[in-house]
């Protein structure tokens, strides 16, 4: 009689679930997942190292590129970290608008997890309804900074600019008839604030409707609950930050433990899972959609009542007002240094972490006393979740891995870097 | 008609005229289908386009009309890609053993009392037959492309169909009991007077499990499982291009709408009228009642996650099948003490 042997299956990187470029070798008897092995840096481009070759401020687009889902949650760790090197002190409404913007950007990450994940599960109604909420919010990327993802909008000291006070209107097409833009541009009238409220909003009902295809649907839990459990015990000695620890039982949140900008004036809870299955992941970052909601609320209220500067008035970091070149010989010096060496770091290092949509996304940065990074180290929370992958899909079937690698939230570009 | 087609076309030979009037009917059934085949996919695109807030096809043609056209155009003239390890005269027969059943199991149903193409007595057995013929092409195809996926996507297809095809013989076998004939045309004619008089209120345990199995025979939404895009990609279409992939599509799409309008004969009266004193049965009604569970396969897929391969088999075996098997004795407990519509 013929020995039964397992086989092997390669998923991706061509593979609609890769969620970008991974590639995994699976070990498969039959329809059950023996072994799952992640094969990385398919799209890895040296961001780490190309840092070391460009003066700290050109760096900042390049942490956009890194998670490209949440672009401005990781320009802030890199800003955090030049800041806490220079000591640099940032105005108070800059604390206010970052905080705003890591906010809205988990919001943008969270619902592209959700669409993915749920089209994974075979759920494709929901990816398209997260994807109509995730243009608004890149309607507010746009009018903050001109790009609908890669922003490059924090610097060290701040924010480039103020919040405008319009937003980018629709324009009447062959496609787009007058009525429906105007009625598109309804809630675009008045200034950035404005719409941002209202869709504050409006997102709560928007997550319900979720909920009400998703989280008592039988399919649904039968697809979730139980898979990819991981204890929480497990999940500290596996590196997990972010949704995927405290799915697992772990009320663990730097927001909370370690407040940065303005954490710590803001009224948000932190919600935790019990069983560490793909269904409390996801029931956490349901809640986490609506606590973001909460916070981007208190934020406009304060961003209304108190005007002022976004950017420190250390000319030596940051550029001076369009104005100012003009007029003002120091200034012209200040810009034109600025902009062609840069400014220098003291010597020494630095790790600064911010809870990022996916977990703790940290930037270790040494400095030579030079222009430029001697040496930055990029810590990506999706690595760690990606390199549990085999003990979250052992004696899973193959459909549960697709789950298992939505649950896990993971995108390429910070992966591979 | 039979009679004028016969005498305008008595200068031909006797087998002559009657295969030329065989081919004539095939033409008559067939071209609409492909019609409506062709709209259906349209359709699905433009309602599941309005379920996800968005529009559909509206670039070719008004409203997108055109799109259908545009799609088989496209896909005629596509490159018929046959892989290099491939067992290649499997791989072209493939997609038409799948076409073939779907096709003729349409030979025995019934549009109105007087037409169809054959009235035959095992109409309902028959049927069940050619729905299960298919499934040889698909798990060929799977097979015969070399491909991982492809063979278990075809492994997939095969349990689950016979799963299903269990469940949904005895379903069938139900409506069997209550009309006592396997012609289609007699079922419908068994639910005659009225809405109140439709197997689907006494029957139904049997019309869901029936529609379930329909949905799951076709391999659509939620029970996708064996092309189940996000995990094996397409399954066992996952190397076909061009017209051999067209050709799946086809057989696919006229299955849905051959168990549509199955579910409308056997449950819903088929071209009965609801309220027959107000107004009269017509072949109408068998369209409109088609209509509704077409769109209902769409709506599935706009809504449900996908099950996995297990949950499917549990669901068939575990639930399905007792409940059918349950309701055929509470139906013959029924018939023996004469209840409901067995009073007479």
């Amino acid at each position: 009689m013929p020995e039964i042997k397992n086989y092997t299956l390669n998923f991706g990187p061509q593979h609609p679930a890769a969620h970008g470029v991974l590639r995994l070798v699976l070990e498969m008897d039959g329809e059950v997942i023996v072994r799952a092995d992640p094969h990385i840096g398919l799209l890895h481009r040296g961001t780490e190292k190309l840092c070391e070759s460009k003066p700290y401020n050109q760096n900042i687009g390049y942490m956009d590129r890194l998670d490209y889902v949440s672009m401005m949650c990781n320009e802030h760790a890199y800003v955090m970290a030049i800041e806490k090197l220079l000591g640099l002190e940032i105005p108070e409404r800059a604390k206010y608008i970052r905080v705003m913007f890591d906010e809205i950007t988990r919001i943008l990450n969270h619902l592209m997890w959700i669409g993915t994940h749920a089209l994974d599960v075979g759920a494709m109604t929901m990816f398209l309804y997260a994807f109509r909420e995730r243009e608004d919010l890149m309607d507010l990327y746009e009018a903050v900074s001109g790009a609908r993802m890669h922003a490059t909008y924090y610097r060290p000291g701040g924010v480039t600019r103020d919040l405008p006070d319009s937003m980018p209107q629709y324009q009447e097409s062959r496609w787009r008839s007058k009525k429906e833009a105007k009625r598109l541009n309804q809630n675009r009238q008045g200034s950035m604030l404005d719409f941002t409220e209202d869709f504050t909003r409006r997102f709560p009902t928007y997550v319900d409707e979720y909920e009400t295809l998703l989280t008592d649907n039988r399919i649904w839990k039968q697809r979730t609950v139980g898979i990819g459990v991981v204890s929480a015990e497990r999940a500290l000695q596996l590196g997990f930050t972010g949704p995927m620890l405290r799915g697992s039982g772990v009320e663990w949140d730097l927001r909370k433990k370690q407040p940065y900008e303005v954490y710590d004036q803001m009224d948000f809870d932190i919600p935790v899972g019990t069983e560490g299955d793909c269904y409390d992941r996801y029931l956490v970052r349901i809640e986490e959609m609506r606590q973001s909601n909460r916070i981007i609320i208190q934020c406009i209220d304060w961003l209304r009542k108190n005007p002022g500067i976004v950017l420190t008035d250390n000319h030596k970091v940051a550029a001076p007002r369009r104005e100012l070149l003009k007029a003002d010989m120091e200034g012209l010096i200040h810009h034109f240094k600025l902009f062609t060496e840069g400014y220098t770091l003291p010597e020494g290092e630095v790790y600064t972490s911010i809870e990022h949509p996916k977990g703790e996304f940290g930037i270790y940065l040494i400095s030579d006393g030079c222009n430029k990074p001697y040496r930055l180290k990029i810590r990506a929370p999706g690595f760690a979740h990606l390199s549990s992958i085999h003990e979250m899909a052992q004696g899973h079937m193959l459909a549960d891995v697709v789950a298992i690698i939505g649950t896990q939230d993971i995108v390429f570009g910070e992966i591979d870097r | 008609m039979s009679e004028f087609f016969h005498s305008t076309f008595q200068f031909l030979p006797e087998p002559v005229q009657y295969t030329v009037y065989t081919l004539l009917k095939v033409v008559v059934i067939l071209v609409p289908l492909f019609v409506v085949v062709a709209y259906y996919t349209y359709a699905e695109r433009k309602v599941i386009g309005y379920m996800q807030m968005r529009r559909g096809p509206n670039r070719v043609g008004p409203l997108g009309l055109l799109q259908p056209f545009a799609d088989m155009f496209k896909l005629m003239f596509k490159e018929i890609i046959i892989p290099t390890n491939s067992n290649r005269y499997l791989f072209i027969i493939a997609p038409v053993i799948t076409f073939a059943p779907s096709m003729a199991a349409w030979a025995v149903i019934p549009f109105n009392d007087t037409l169809v193409f054959s009235d035959i007595n095992a109409g309902l057995l028959y049927i069940l037959a050619m729905t299960s013929v298919g499934v040889y092409g698909v798990i060929i195809a799977g097979w015969a492309s070399n491909s991982k996926y492809a063979l278990l996507g075809a492994m997939r297809s095969a349990a689950q169909i016979v799963a299903y095809e269990i469940a949904m013989g005895f379903a069938l076998v139900g409506v069997l009991m209550a009309a006592g004939s396997l012609n289609l045309g007699e079922i419908v004619g068994g639910q005659r007077g009225g809405l109140s008089n439709w197997y689907f209120i006494w029957l139904f345990p049997l019309f869901m499990v029936f529609l379930i199995s329909g949905v799951a025979e076709t391999n659509r939404a939620p029970f996708d499982v064996a092309e189940g895009e996000s995990e094996i990609v397409a399954g066992f279409h996952v190397e076909y291009s061009g017209m051999t992939f067209a050709v799946f599509f086809l057989a696919e799409y006229a299955n849905m709408i051959l168990i549509a309008m199955l579910t409308s004969l056997l449950f819903f009266g088929g071209w009965l009228s609801p309220v027959p004193g107000l107004i009269g049965d017509s072949i109408g009604w068998l369209f409109a009642k088609t209509s509704v569970f077409m769109f209902l396969f769409l709506w599935f897929r706009a809504t449900f996650p996908r099950y996995r391969y297990d949950q499917i088999m549990r669901l068939g075996w575990k639930v399905l099948l007792p409940v059918t098997i349950l309701w055929l004795v509470v139906e013959g407990v029924l018939v023996y003490f004469k209840i409901g519509p067995w009073s007479g």
